[in-house]
This record gives structure tokens, sequence and C-alpha cells, in this order.
């Protein structure tokens, strides 16, 4: 099995103009990933199944991530100049990174029982139903686990022939699995008859009945 | 889009419905097949567009069940979600025990002591041979043959139950493996009781194949039905019996290597044709090899600590990073997918459920076939709800 640097610098001659960069794990035995620019990820994603050496025909597991926008600190080394001294003092420096979602692919080699490699892609922000590039074109077995991302995570992932909710009910608002959502009070909550009627009740009356 | 004959057919034509004069013979028609019907094995709905009795094309509906057990587990700390994995396969609670365990343990970098790594394997194959034998049973229930074989294949499952009761305290939600081993160690009594059931059981699969492997109705019934091709299955994900069915040599067992399965000599069954009947021999199979692995655990399980000293579970923190674990379960692969941030609870956390997956190519595998195989192509596919749903 090739490491992520050789593959990637192989998918750089394969897919000139693919952005790809490698995300470190900090897990001692977890595998890093391989990020791609959405763009070109079904060039990618068709390359890693049909290359001899990889054959990456399983696509085993693909979910949903999402990355709010935090306050990133960085420490930076400044020269500072204190009474004709050159001192080197250390700053924190805080930056917001922008939030948001991201896709991720595990995949083997059923042919070479080799893997996984973990492609990821990522959407600009966090908007509802924010575009990202479905991979089902390539593997079958992403279909429903794209639905799911798009219906807990609300990712719209283009390309997938039949992207609907399939947990929750299609009338369902809002994404669960986003990190800020917050569940209603209650699920089943449906206005009533009797909540039109008083209120229609209401409207006739004049305000200082109601009170 | 409310119903499924409103959808765009892409992948099939729906025929005219007209003679070969040009008169109109009748008309489709679509039914909810579901979700309470005793044949779906739970809450699960088909909208199915019938041609007379043949299906032209069938839409799998789920999410009755859903109780999002992936948030619930981002909240809460990482050995509470232990008890949440019991209920995605109730069947199987000891393998999803296990598959959730081997992530962690991936995650963290935990050692498992040799004698849990056994019991961890004599409990996987247990709940191997229980699950295939109720599949088989509820599986020919489907196909008329009400109560007798299920009544059978539920008699040697309560055994094994009682083994996981005598151990863990329940029947069905065992709660018994732990990150880094398992809870509480098994008593040379219960390993007695185990030996004798194993040495019974290849008796009862004899008795359980003299029923079925030559019945003519089963040989009727699922031969040449709902066949699955080679190249679906790899493309579709689609793991476990259903996959060898198809004449695929995958078994995370033999791939992975996890735990100590490197250590025991056993075949991979593999089907020709990918029918129903192949995924009904490879099970009957698989639990044949089952048995040879739990005659070799209990032979040479060693004594010795059943839990890594250094694994604490109250305050367990994993440094930041992610890892996916997975396992073969007794439905095909089971994986845990954990995104550490170096907090108590797990920042994401992932399921991958095999019956869920197995589910995308179920209109692949009914179409052109009777109404009345759909419900054993279904039963074929070995799905349980609880973990579809999540």
């Amino acid at each position: 099995m090739e490491t992520p640097e050789q593959i990637k610098s192989r998918l750089e001659t394969a897919v000139p103009d693919a952005k790809i960069e490698i995300l470190p794990n900090d897990c001692p035995v977890g595998e890093r990933s391989l990020l791609v620019d959405p763009v070109r990820i079904l060039a990618v994603a068709k390359f890693l199944r049909d290359d001899p050496q990889l054959r990456l025909d399983y696509c085993s597991n693909v979910t949903g991530v999402d990355w709010p926008a935090a306050e990133v600190t960085e420490k930076i080394k400044v020269k500072q100049v204190v009474n004709g001294v050159e001192n080197e003092i250390e700053e924190v420096k805080k930056t917001v990174r922008p939030g948001f979602l991201e896709v991720v692919y595990h995949l083997y080699s059923m042919e070479l029982k080799h893997g996984p490699v973990v492609l990821r892609q990522r959407t600009t922000n966090r908007d509802a139903e924010a575009p990202a590039i479905s991979l089902t074109p390539v593997w079958r077995g992403c279909e429903f686990q794209e639905r799911e991302v798009f219906d807990l995570f609300g990712i719209r992932l283009e390309g997938h022939p039949d992207l609907r909710r399939i947990l929750m009910w299609d009338g369902f608002k809002g994404f669960p699995m986003r990190r800020d959502y917050v569940a209603p009070d209650d699920f089943e909550y449906e206005p009533t008859p009797h909540d039109e009627v008083l209120e229609q009740a209401q409207k006739h009356y004049p305000p200082e009945v109601k009170a | 889009m409310s119903t499924v004959a409103e959808m765009p057919s892409q992948k099939y034509e729906i025929l005219p419905k007209t003679s070969e004069a040009g008169e109109p013979i009748g008309e489709l028609l679509e039914i909810s097949m579901g979700p309470h019907h005793p044949s779906t094995h739970g809450v699960f709905r088909m909208d199915v567009v019938l041609d007379g009795e043949k299906v032209v094309k069938l839409k799998p509906v789920f999410g009755y069940l859903h109780r999002n057990h992936e948030k619930i587990a981002e909240n809460i700390s990482y050995l509470s979600s232990m008890p949440y994995t019991d209920r995605l396969d109730y069947f199987c609670s000891m393998t999803n025990n296990w598959a959730y365990a081997l992530a962690v343990e991936k995650l963290a970098g935990l050692a498992v002591p040799e004698r849990a790594e056994y019991i961890r394997v004599i409990m996987a194959e247990l709940t191997r041979l229980q699950n295939h034998t109720c599949l088989i049973g509820f599986f020919v229930q489907d196909m008329g043959a009400l109560g007798t074989p299920l009544m059978y294949a539920f008699r040697e499952r309560e055994k094994i139950l009682d083994l996981f009761e005598s151990v863990s305290g329940a029947r069905m939600m065992c709660n018994y493996l732990r990150f880094g081993g398992v809870r509480c160690d098994v008593t040379p009594d219960w390993l007695a009781q185990a030996k004798q059931l194993v040495d019974g059981y290849g008796k009862f699969l004899d008795e359980f194949e003299a029923l079925f492997t030559e019945n003519e109705i089963l040989l009727a019934r699922t031969q040449g039905v709902g066949v699955l091709s080679r190249e679906l299955a790899v493309n579709a994900s689609i793991t476990g019996p259903l996959l060898r069915a198809a004449g695929v040599n995958y078994d995370v067992r033999k791939v992975d290597k996890y735990g100590i399965y490197s250590r025991f000599e056993f075949k991979v069954p593999l089907g020709e044709h990918g029918d129903i009947y192949d995924r009904y021999m490879i099970r009957i199979l698989e639990m044949r090899e089952s048995l040879k692995i739990l005659q070799q655990a209990l032979r040479d399980i060693p004594s010795g600590p059943v839990m890594d000293p250094k694994a604490k579970l109250r305050g367990f923190r994993p440094k930041a990073g992610e890892a996916y674990g997975r396992i073969e379960s007794p439905k095909g692969e089971l994986g845990f997918y954990l995104i550490s941030d170096g907090s108590a609870n797990p920042y994401r956390y992932r399921v991958r459920p095999p019956s869920f997956i197995n589910l995308t190519i179920l209109e692949d595998m009914c179409l052109g076939h009777r109404i009345a195989d759909t419900v054993i192509i279904l039963g074929s596919v070995d799905i349980v709800l609880g973990e579809v749903d999540r």
C-alpha cells in the first residue's frame, strides 16, 4: 500500500489541476487523509478506483463532519526593540477560521485487499444545502450514505441520482447532525383545529374583551 | 414527488401496458408494503410498483426507528455509548460492542490482554452462530414454513443467550466489552458449558440442513432468484454473506486480521451464482467454520487478566485524532469512525451499519421477480431495523 505522499504525487500527474492536501492525524495508528478540491474530486475518485496499483473499488464508509467557525490561536515570534536592545517576544495571534462542512470517504480495495485511503472534500461555508460533489456515479455504495449526509448535515451533493431525505421524514426542516442544531421541544406538534378556531375567535373580539 | 410512480425512472423502462394488437391490458399498481408487514422484519416499508405480480419499481423507505444514535453519542462520554451500541443490531450486541471497542482502542492506542482477546472471539463467533441460525429460521418462515423451523432456531439461540446471560447479566443487551478488555472474566464452568454447546451444535446443524438443504420448495423458491452480480456487489459496497455469495473473497477477519483471528484456521465459504440459495448455503457453511474457530479458541484460551491495567474507564480522554475501526459482524462489515478533539466526548461518532448499505441493491435484486419473491429477497439480505435506522 502506497503512502499518502506517493498517492498525492501520482494523482498530481494524473489529474494536473487537482488541489490535493494531506491532512495530519495525531492518532498513533490512524490514517492521514487526502483533502481534495470538490471541483476535481470526481476525476480523482475515478483515478483511485481504476488505477491498477490502487484499485480502490470498495467505498466502505461515507460520512459528514461539521466544523463551525472557530477561533484559532497561533503563537508568532515578533522582534521588538526595547531601550535599544532587540528582544524576541512571543505574541498570541487570534484568527477566526470560517466554518465549513466536510464529507469523508473511506476507500478500500476488495481486489488487492488493502486500504484504507481516506478522501475528504469540504464545502466553502455552512449554509443550508451547501454544495459538494457526489461520488455515487463512481461508487454505487455511496448512494444511501450520501443521502444520509444530505439529510442530517444538509450538504447538497451534486450529481446524486436521487437526493432525498432518508432517515428523517420529507417535510422535516433543519439538519440534526450539525453542531448548532437545537431540537424542538415537541417533534410531533401540529397546530390543532382548536388553535385555528381560537385564533379566529380571538380576532372577532375587541381587545378589551380579550384582556 | 411523494410517490414512487411520480419519480423519474432512470434505469428501468416501464413497459407500455398494451397487447401486441394495441389494446390496453391493465394498469400499474403501486402498493406500500409495510411498515407493519410481517415479512419486513420490523418497521420497514417498500414502495412497490407492480405490473400484475411482477415488480417494475421498488423503493425502500425507512427511518421509523431513527433516534439519531450518532448525535446522542456525541453528547455523552465514550464509555456511555457502549450500552447504546447494543441497541444497533439487537441480535448481535457482542459484535457491536467489539467494533466500537476496536475503534476506541485504535484511537487511544490501548492494548488488549491475551485472555480478553480469546473471550472476544468466543463471544463474536457465538453471536454469529445465533444470528445465522435465527436468520434461516425467519427466512424459511417468509417462504411459508410457519413456526416449526423458527422454533428450532430459537431453541438453539436460547442456549447461546443463556451463556451470554450467565457472563454478562443480560440475554441480548450484553454491554460486555470494555476498551482494553472485557468487563469480567469467564469461569472454567462457563467454558465447559460453552464447549458442550459447541460440540453439540454440529449435530443440530445436520438436523437443520436435513430439513432445508435439499427441500424441494426451498430449491424452487430460491435458486436463480434475487441474483446479485459480482461487479454490482463490489461497486455497491455490499458486505458480509451477501458479498461472499456473489463470489467475492472478502472477509474482514481474513483481510484485517483484527484481534487474534490470524491464529485460527478457518475457511471463507464462497458462492457461485449469487442467488438466495447461495446466501443460505454460505450462512450454513459459515456457521460450520465458526464452530471450528470456537473449538480452537476454547482449546487454546490462556489464563491471565482480562483488562489492560493502563486502560481507565472514568475520565477517559483520548488525544485529538481520528480512527476507523471495522470488524466482520454477522451481517457484514460493521465500522465505527471516531474523531476526538481531546475532550471526554467524541467530536464525531459515526456507525457504518452493514444492513443499511446492503439495502442499496434491494431494487436491483427484486426487479422482474414476483411480489412474493421480494419477501424472501429481503429476508436473505438480513436486515435489522435498529441498525438501519439508528
